[in-house]
């Protein structure tokens, strides 16, 4: 395969050299940083160091690190057992907005086979929560769920209001932050927030590393049952290599974010502006005018989005519709069908999303082959 | 060229797509997802929909090395083949649902994206061969007569065969099971499909009667007295002898045979092997793979899947296909495809409307399954 434009830092992005590093030098010790013996002791100094420096690296404390294996697992962990946890004290729902992640929205919806409730938090045109929904996190709400930055389109919550909805009920407040860190100024403490999600393969770590911060008057319940390694809550042995990588990348990312943001601004007004000088007609961008300048969602009138993306594929660019694929067929976006599109329109938008290394180059070669792409697959009766 | 290599996740679509890649084009594999939940159609080696047949379409694509994409055309699919398969029944024919779907789906909506998307041409793993003729490309039966295919691809028009290839034409299947087994493809060994694939447990009657429901009518003879009941029309089809359930044995002893089935009256009416015999029968929406042929045709016609080439004639008349076959047939269901052969060329076909019991040229001989 020749070199491809990749424009998918969203579904995953580069692994950081110094990840890649941590990563090698980790799977050199051998051991079970549960064990007592030195080599485990090792292993454990390892993963410890990891768990600091990734506090740090997000404004919080060690001790309120929870590493997982992903950003699934980590919403799961904060919804489920946030759930679990308070249902005894008659909070039986969970309330999150209707643009959530699947790893949020699922798992909210599953709790009804527990006999869980789910209060959706809706949202307006840009997709964000309604400044007239926060009364719904009332006394009977365990956990409120409503993420930094949505992977779909980039736009922004106000988490401002959903602490302060918090406080207000007394439901715990959760963010999966996972399109966030990295690229904008992610600090636990700072944020008020008593649960927030990272995914390690979103910032330069690679697949299958994570992490869950709780605060530490917070008392998840576990979700999978076992060894109760991470905090009682979360059961398995620790894979301290993934984590030495995960704080490595984390660290990289968060000293790299202010940069990334500007280069990323260029870029996507780069984008914006080409697009508008290429004379094509009926596009724009979704997510409202406070998004993250990392991901570019855009709507193309009279075009389904799998043909247009089976048309950059074969030119050489990698985007991603961002919503959920069932069996490979692409369905149209639940974030845009929750701020009012209609169903063409939310099967007309394609997801641009930059990461540290994209470059102006990267963003010209879209721009060559986007407008008569577009073209093409508006020829698709 | 630019081939969108329809993969089912079969051996045969995957060779397909293999040869065309050998040969140089410019392939791109779809799978055509045409259940809206994949779990109700059948799973596995048995059929061609579900989602461990995307997967294996998915790991041919990866050992070929072509981009692969799965198109969702199950609400086309629904619509033109599912619900039409239904409406047929419902009206007492025997519709084929593969050539529904080669007709509106795989060389219509597929095609037409296709070429709408930069395409030249749809590549499908079918056993029929594409040979260049005076008057264009021509359709024929491919070389392994046990696989040959062309019956269902019959209702294809000049422009769609201008537009499609069929690599396998011309190769036995064992040896295309070998060339995947060569070529690393995993489902070199995986079963051929057979059944409809939209119905997950093969039970067609059941399957009918959830959609339809019940609605009991009488099994009579032919001179109309009743020897039974059934629980609807749609659970029959012209020429079947099993499932009758008849209490009462024929006068002669010998086995009877649906001859009719007419949903308005709700009867099937029964009788002796002979009276299913046919000698014309009448087609409508006759299309044509080239020319329409001008004056009285003669050739052979196949009357279903893997039926026999039946010597016949045929001539258009008021936009009607009559056909006179030169020895009675049997078992001739309406809803059925007539299929027009010249040798191995495939003429055109029609969909078969009546069938007549009379001798050649006695044209008002008593109409057996008419209307
Ligand atoms: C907002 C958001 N939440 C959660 C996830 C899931 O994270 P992971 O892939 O690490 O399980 C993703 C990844 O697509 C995401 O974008």
């Amino acid at each position: 395969m020749s070199a491809r434009v990749y424009l998918d830092h969203a579904a995953g992005t580069v692994v950081s050299p110094a990840a890649r590093t941590a990563l090698v030098e980790g799977l050199a010790l051998t051991g079970n940083p549960s064990s007592l013996h030195a080599s485990g002791r090792a292993a454990r100094r390892l993963l410890e160091e990891s768990r600091e420096s990734l506090a740090a690296s997000l404004g919080a404390h060690p001790g309120e690190v929870v590493l997982t294996s992903g950003g699934t697992e980590g919403d799961n962990l904060a919804v489920r057992g946030g759930w679990r946890a308070r249902r005894a004290e008659g909070r039986d729902a969970v309330a999150v907005s209707t643009v959530e992640h699947l790893a949020v929205a699922a798992t909210a919806a599953a709790l009804a086979e527990d006999g869980g409730r789910v209060v959706g938090l809706g949202v307006d045109a840009d997709g964000r929560v309604r400044e007239d929904v926060w009364d719904r996190v009332d006394e009977r709400v365990a956990v409120a769920s409503v993420m930094w930055v949505n992977n779909e389109t980039g736009t922004l919550q106000p988490l401002d209001r959903l602490v302060e909805a918090c406080r207000r009920s007394g439901a715990w407040s959760h963010s999966d932050a996972v399109q966030a860190v990295g690229v904008l100024d992610v600090d636990f403490a700072a944020s008020g927030l008593d649960l927030l999600t990272v995914s390690g393969h979103k910032l330069g770590a690679p697949v299958g590393v994570g992490a869950l911060l709780v605060r530490r008057e917070v008392r998840l319940h576990p979700v999978g049952s076992g060894g109760g390694q991470e905090r009682d809550i979360r059961s398995g042995t620790v894979p301290a290599a993934l984590a030495a990588a995960l704080a490595a990348a984390c660290a990289e990312a968060v000293a790299g974010r202010a940069e990334h943001r500007r280069r990323a601004s260029e870029l996507t007004g780069r984008l914006l502006a080409g697009l508008a000088a290429s004379g094509l007609e009926g596009w724009r961008r979704n997510g409202g005018g406070e998004v993250s300048p990392a991901v570019v969602n855009l709507g193309f009138e009279g075009v389904r989005a799998d043909d247009l993306l089976m048309l950059l594929d074969a030119a050489g660019i990698d985007c991603s519709t961002g919503s959920a694929c069932s069996a490979g067929v692409v369905q149209p976006s639940a974030v845009l069908l929750a701020a009012g599109a209609d169903e063409a329109t939310a099967r007309s938008a394609l997801r641009f999303s930059f990461g540290p290394t994209t470059t102006a180059e990267d963003v010209d070669a879209l721009l060559r082959v986007l407008p008569g792409a577009v073209r093409t697959a508006r020829r698709v009766a | 060229m630019k081939v969108l290599a329809a993969m089912s996740g079969g051996v045969d679509s995957a060779v397909a797509a293999a040869r065309m890649v050998e040969a140089g084009h410019e392939v791109t594999g779809v799978h055509l997802a045409l259940s809206r939940n994949p779990q109700s159609f059948r799973t596995g080696a048995r059929g061609c929909c579900s989602r461990e047949d995307a997967h294996d379409a998915r790991r041919a694509a990866d050992v070929l090395g072509i981009p692969f994409y799965v198109w969702d055309l199950s609400e086309r699919f629904a619509a033109d083949v599912v619900d039409d398969f239904v409406a047929e029944y419902a009206a007492g024919r025997t519709p084929n649902p593969c050539l529904r779907c080669n007709e509106k789906i795989k060389f219509s909506a597929v095609l037409e994206r296709g070429l709408a998307l930069g395409f030249d041409r749809v590549a499908t793993g079918h056993y029929a061969r594409l040979l260049p003729g005076p008057d264009g490309v021509e359709l024929h039966r491919a070389v392994d007569g046990d696989k040959d295919q062309s019956y269902v691809l019959g209702v294809l028009g000049p422009e769609q065969l201008a537009r499609s290839a069929f690599p396998l034409g011309d190769t036995p299947k064992p040896q295309v099971r070998a060339e995947a087994a060569a070529r690393g493809l995993l489902v070199a060994d995986k079963p051929d499909s057979h059944d409809i694939c939209f119905i997950a447990d093969g039970d067609t009657a059941g399957f009918l009667s959830s959609r339809l429901g019940s609605q009991p009518g009488a099994v009579v003879d032919t001179d109309g007295t009743v020897l039974g009941s059934h629980e609807g029309t749609h659970g029959f089809t012209v020429g079947q002898r099993r499932g009758l359930r008849l209490g009462v044995p024929a006068p002669d002893g010998r086995p009877r045979f649906v001859l009719d089935i007419s949903p308005a009256e709700r009867t099937v009416t029964v009788g002796p092997r002979e009276a299913l015999e046919v000698r014309e029968l009448e087609g409508i929406r006759p299309g044509w793979t080239g020319q329409a042929p001008v004056a009285e045709w003669h050739g052979t016609v196949q009357l279903r899947a893997h039926g026999e080439a039946l010597p016949a004639r045929a001539e258009l008349r008021d936009g009607r296909l009559l056909v006179r076959l030169e020895r009675p047939a049997s078992g001739v269901a309406p809803g059925q495809a007539v299929v027009l052969y010249d040798g191995t060329r495939v003429v055109g076909s029609a969909t078969i409307d009546s069938t007549r019991h009379g001798t050649t040229g006695a044209r008002d001989a008593q109409p057996v399954a008419a209307r």
